[in-house]
């Protein structure tokens, strides 16, 4: 197994179109990177590029000691599972499965033996002779993972191959697709924008803003210790409040609320107070009242969303808040709660740059 | 609503009876003995020559050409046929792939080129086209018969069509595993393309069955001719000499000439449809 390392990576599509603006990137053995970010910000075509899909403008990949800038997609040592599957239509399962090894001028009996071990694994052994159009979506998908297992590729690679999937099968694949990486501990790289996917697949995951690398770190490391405003708000679900704020020299204050436990911040700009939905709590010598709007049951928990009358967001409309409280929580619509929280927890921002204060 | 119902049914079965009744006159007629043909003109009803009149004209040297006989014609025919039919799907398969599949820069120019080449149907460069045949000696061959007709703008841009609405994933899973630009052609398109290429090669076989400037200008020795040709030249045969035009003879040999693009339809429709209806991909 080898791992795969991006230095200085760009790409400029013949459009003009700045897609990838300076990445790099240390993937070692073994490891599963989540590419996140929001649509169009570069996910996709920053795997191509080390799929051999896309030229590189500028930068250099390499997998294990060897450069790839100038190798051929089928000479990287990659596989990759398409959105859509991208099985061959006119195959059957063992078709589809057996061709990128057949171009390899593999024996026939090993072409057997592995399309048979890969298909027990995924368990699609009982359709090995059926054509794509006979199976369904989940079963196609596994199709397309068993097309990449055979391979025993230095690299998996994955852009978006749960999204044609139903909510209930989404997360079953996804818990098999990571069972099967921790098993065959072949370096993947993983992209999604579905926040749950990200959190749970990844060992470390890499939030894509605008072409660049906005941090990468293990999963908790981002959520608890975000470095800029685009990776609070992008990690986290529910999403991190975001309250627009100023600094008086000892409170954050917006209109008639007022946050103390804050020092050592600017007083001549914009700053933006982050509060995780989860920090937050019903505590009658808390900070701030809100006015309860909407109570959304989720089973285990309850979600909590309220307006602060005295406090204005970002586009002068009355601040909303989220809480999540648990499932005993069950306020009526327009009771008034009091939150409180641990101002430890809570992030700042300057709102200009997104760059994390504190 | 019955009422419409019966009018339409009888516009319907008019126009059925007008579009079938020609082929039904040539065909009643060419059961008669040529007698009768003089005496009475056509004929609506069979008559008791069948046998007779077929069987000379189909295996009897002399029976309808001077040497030649229908079943050497049919042959001809066939081959034409085929000949243009496959060469038209080959080479327009292969136009359409590197238009489509090729970045090279003079792609869409030449797309263009041979679309354009629609306006220039074979009758307007027929002269230049049978000089350059006749430069390279290939008059009076299969050869020269059917390679200037197979180059097809209608063929490539159908197959153009066809291949840009393939996903260009297939073709990016094609290339991770491994295919060759050949691999991926025979591997994936054709097989994709599969009832497209049919009704292509239906299509065309009729188109060049029915051929018939082309041969008749290129073929002057009579073991070349097609049936169409033949057709043409059975009238001029029949009325040499003296004798009693064989109008019975040039009547079988037109249903001849029918007989296989009918059969070839009917016996593909079904895939015919499918090919243009039905994308599967
Ligand atoms: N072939 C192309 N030619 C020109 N620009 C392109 C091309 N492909 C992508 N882009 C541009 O590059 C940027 C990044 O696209 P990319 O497909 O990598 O986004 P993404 O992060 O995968 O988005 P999504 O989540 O919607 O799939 C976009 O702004 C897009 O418009
Ligand atoms: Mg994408």
């Amino acid at each position: 197994m080898s791992g795969v390392k991006l230095t200085g990576v760009r790409k400029t599509y013949p459009n003009g179109a700045e897609a990838i603006r300076g990445v790099d990137m240390d993937i070692q053995s073994g490891e599963m990177i989540v590419f996140v970010g929001p649509s169009g910000c570069g996910k996709s075509t920053l795997l191509r590029m080390v799929a051999g899909l896309e030229g590189i403008s500028d930068g250099e990949i390499s997998i294990g000691d060897r450069v790839i800038n100038k190798v051929s997609p089928s000479e990287r040592d990659v596989a990759m599972v398409f959105q859509n599957y991208a099985l061959y239509p006119h195959m059957t399962v063992r078709g589809n499965m057996s061709y990128g090894l057949k171009n390899r001028k593999m024996p026939k009996a090993e072409i057997d033996a592995r399309v048979e071990e890969a298909a027990k694994m995924l368990k699609i052994d009982a359709y090995l002779d059926r054509q794509p159009n006979q199976l369904s979506g989940g079963q196609r998908q596994r199709v397309a993972m068993g097309r990449a297992i055979v391979r025993e590729p230095q690299v998996f690679l994955f852009d978006e191959p749960l999204s044609n999937l139903d909510a209930k099968l989404r997360v079953q694949m996804r818990i098999e697709i990571k069972k099967l990486q921790r098993r065959m501990n072949v370096t993947s790289i993983y992209v999604t924008h579905d926040q749950t996917e990200a959190m749970t697949l990844a060992d470390r995951l890499a939030v894509i803003n605008e072409g660049r690398v906005e941090q990468m770190g293990a999963p908790m490391e981002l959520y608890t210790n975000p470095r800029t405003l685009f990776v609070a708000s992008f990690i986290g679900a529910p999403q991190i409040n975001l309250i627009p704020v100023q600094f008086d020299g000892t409170h954050l204050v917006n209109g008639g609320l007022s946050l103390a436990g804050f020092a050592d911040l600017p007083r001549d700009t914009d700053l933006v107070l982050g509060v995780r939905p989860d920090t937050l709590s019903v505590d009658a010598g808390g900070q701030f009242s809100v006015r309860v709007d909407l109570v959304e049951q989720h089973g285990g928990e309850n979600l909590i969303y309220g307006g602060v009358t005295a406090a204005k967001d970002a586009e002068g409309e009355e601040l909303e808040i989220c809480l999540k409280a648990d499932k005993e929580m069950l306020p009526s619509i327009d009771d008034s709660l009091t939150l409180g929280f641990d101002p430890a927890t809570a992030f700042v921002f300057r709102k200009d740059t997104g760059e994390r204060l504190k | 609503m019955t009422g419409s119902k019966i009018i339409t049914h009888l516009i319907l079965i008019c126009g059925a009876i007008f579009m079938t009744l020609p082929v039904w006159v040539a065909f009643a007629s060419s059961t008669h003995a040529p007698e009768t043909l003089l005496r009475e003109g056509l004929q609506i009803w069979p008559g008791g020559h069948f046998l007779e009149t077929y069987n000379e004209v189909l295996f009897v040297e002399g029976g309808v050409m001077k040497k030649v006989t229908a079943m050497q014609m049919l042959g001809n025919s066939m081959i034409l046929g085929v000949g243009f039919a496959v060469g038209k799907v080959v080479i327009s398969m292969l136009a359409a792939y590197a238009i489509v599949y090729f970045r090279f820069r003079l792609a869409v120019p030449l797309f263009w080129v041979i679309f354009l080449t629609l306006l220039l149907p074979l009758e307007v460069r027929i002269i230049p086209s049978y000089k350059v045949v006749a430069d390279l000696g290939l008059l009076d061959t299969r050869a020269g018969l059917i390679v200037p007709l197979i180059a097809s703008a209608t063929g490539t841009f159908f197959f153009r069509q066809f291949f840009r609405s393939v996903p260009d994933e297939l073709l990016e899973a094609a290339r991770l595993d491994g295919a060759t630009a050949w691999g991926f052609f025979k591997d994936i398109l054709v097989p994709l393309s599969k009832t497209m290429i049919a009704a292509i090669l239906i299509i065309m076989f009729v188109v060049g069955w029915n051929q018939y400037l082309w041969p008749l200008i290129m073929t002057t020795k009579e073991e070349n001719y097609t049936l169409v040709i033949g057709i043409k030249q059975i009238y001029q045969v029949l009325s040499e000499g003296g004798e009693l035009p064989q109008f019975q003879k040039a009547f079988a040999l037109t249903i001849l000439a029918t007989l296989p693009p009918v059969m070839v339809v009917l016996i593909f429709q079904n895939w015919f449809v499918k090919g243009l209806v039905e994308s599967e991909k």
